[in-house]
């Protein structure tokens, strides 16, 4: 089970009226490498890893919903004044016809998530592997993110996100020494 | 005034980026009043009625472009 606190994990703050930063920020919301494919393929893997790594998986997927919920705050807060005409001419006309101004999980491109975006292989190297890569991926998300907005409150809130990815990747990193580790200690009978 | 419209006020931060939608709306159709459509309701005439896309006033519901920001709801 969880415990919710209603708070977010870091301040999100934008000062910028940038509808169009919300669609990019949708990348991170519903996207392959976004926080939601982060958290449910962490938070899933965790059942079939070795017990030495869980404890990680269920901090690292549970700190993702957290993340989750500062991009959802970002997007909400862009879209939320936001006249039809507005986020058509910031390219969100197709998202309006189909959700008014809601939130959904789609990519950048308007492109809905799926479960194929994430994998759970039963291997503990390959899923950690997967994970690390994941990381990665999100952490070079978040530079571009971070290119493409000249509102610095915006960019702070991002930058933590994406320091928190270079973290994960480096828990996840010792986590694959630790499945390794086996292999170098000498067995005394 | 359209009757089938409802309207509430969402939070609205002072650190909001842009200028507010101070009230939201949506629609009610009617409907969502009728469990069972009764016997014998008045009708349109029949050139109303395909205007409308109903025979019966009971159940029309307008719908008119979302105003742009700033004019009246």
């Amino acid at each position: 089970m969880w415990v919710y606190e209603k708070k977010l994990q870091y301040p999100v703050k934008v000062s910028k009226c940038d509808v169009r930063m919300a669609k990019y920020l949708a990348e991170q919301y519903g996207g392959a490498d976004g926080e939601l494919a982060a958290a449910l393929r962490y938070l899933n893997q965790r059942y079939t890893i070795p017990d030495k790594v869980i404890g990680l998986l269920t901090d690292i997927g549970t700190e993702e919903f957290a993340h989750l919920e500062m991009i959802a705050t970002m997007i909400y807060k862009l879209t939320k004044d936001a006249s039809p005409q507005e986020l058509e001419a910031a390219g969100l006309g197709p998202h309006y016809v189909s959700h008014d101004s809601a939130l959904f999980y789609n990519n950048a491109a308007g492109v809905p998530w799926t479960a194929a975006y994430i994998q759970a292989k039963g291997d503990p190297l390959a899923d950690l592997y997967e994970d690390i890569a994941a990381e990665e991926k999100a952490r070079a998300t978040y530079q571009w993110l971070i290119d493409m907005t000249d509102d610095v409150d915006l960019q702070d809130s991002l930058k933590f996100l994406r320091e928190r990815e270079i973290v994960h990747a480096m828990r996840f990193k010792e986590a694959v020494e630790i499945i390794k580790a086996d292999r170098e200690q000498q067995k005394i009978y | 005034m359209n009757n089938q419209i409802r309207s509430w006020q969402p939070f609205r931060s002072p650190l909001d980026p842009c200028p507010p939608i101070l009230v939201k709306t949506y629609v009610v159709p009617p409907n969502q009043y009728m469990v069972f459509q009764p016997m014998n309701l008045p009708q349109f005439p029949l050139a109303e009625a395909l205007r409308a896309g109903t025979l019966w006033p009971a159940l029309y519901s307008p719908y008119e472009p979302r105003s742009r920001k700033g004019e009246p709801q």
